[in-house]
């Protein structure tokens, strides 16, 4: 197979895997939002930067999937009026913390390895967080 | 049942099904609440449909330029300032699922690859050069060029970290 056909099936593949959950996860946060009174949000998130910061971290850790769908989610979260911080953390630890491929992670590369890995990448996923919103500030 | 649906025709479809599925009981149900909810859905992928064309053509182009076989080469015993560079590029530049990389990666660090290279490698597949005309139309350059500046620098911290504890 040569390598355009090969680029080709595998992006048919990430386009036939992607589509069916990026449809579903559009129609399910029109859904969420329609149903939930836009101030639920605000009991979760206190608008305290660390404490925001490591929630959204928290719920982009447990998350799986394309990157696209916390782009989709984030978004919706910011027009909830969710802090920015907690947006930046969630979309942040979505890719760089995997709770889901964690035991695959763990087999292939070490317990060890992978715990330290994802650990680090969520305490990551805060700092960037918070520096991200003081940078922004100055933009 | 559902996990065999999972097994059968993938998560995907059984998550899409399961969601459409609400939508006809709610459209029984809640009349408001459904067109409500499918005009919101209608105004999001109007929203992102071009940017979603774009993204996918993107990918078309990683897949044909990157391959793991050029990872192996790259990357096979550098654990200096050449690696950690190559190690971040690759990271960025890498395609397909994350676990998709494990084997690879496994065998490269049976071979003696250092594992802060790894975990570069896997912090910056964060980074998607494809993903960021999405991540450019829901929340601007500024966001994009500062939040990615920060991923690679930490990547790197993480590669640190990572090779010191384990």
């Amino acid at each position: 197979m040569t390598n355009y056909n090969l680029a080709l099936k595998n992006t048919y593949n990430n386009l036939k895997n992607t589509l069916p959950v990026l449809f579903g996860t559009i129609l399910l946060i029109a859904f969420v939002i329609s149903v939930v009174p836009a101030d639920l949000y605000s009991k979760f998130f206190t608008g305290n930067s660390i404490i925001d910061s490591f929630l959204g971290a928290l719920f982009g850790s447990a998350a799986a999937g394309n990157p696209i769908n916390s782009y989709i989610i984030g978004s919706e979260l910011l027009e909830q009026k969710v802090s920015l911080v907690a947006v930046i953390a969630f979309i942040i630890s979505w890719v760089t913390v995997g709770i889901v491929q964690f035991p695959a992670e763990a087999l292939l590369l070490g317990k060890k390895f992978a715990i330290v890995r994802n650990l680090f990448s969520f305490i990551s996923a805060i700092v960037i967080s918070i520096l991200t919103v003081l940078i922004l500030r100055f933009l | 049942m559902i996990k065999k649906m999972i097994v059968k025709i993938g998560f995907g479809r059984v998550f899409l099904i399961l969601v459409l599925s609400l939508y006809l009981l709610t459209f029984i149900f809640s009349r408001s609440l459904f067109f409500e909810s499918v005009l919101r859905s209608k105004n999001v992928l109007g929203d992102i449909i071009l940017v979603l064309i774009l993204v996918f053509v993107l990918t078309f182009f990683a897949n044909l330029w990157f391959t793991n076989k050029k990872t192996d080469k790259i990357l096979k015993g550098r654990a200096n300032f050449v690696g950690y560079i190559s190690a971040v590029f690759l990271g960025i530049l890498s395609t397909g699922p994350i676990y998709m990389w494990y084997p690879l990666l496994s065998e490269l660090k049976e071979e003696g690859l250092d594992t802060s290279l790894i975990a570069i490698f896997l912090y910056n597949r964060a980074v998607k050069i494809p993903l960021m005309p999405m991540i450019m139309f829901y929340f601007g350059l500024p966001f994009l060029l500062v939040s990615t500046f920060f991923m690679i620098i930490f990547s790197i911290l993480n590669g640190y970290f990572v090779a010191k504890f384990t």
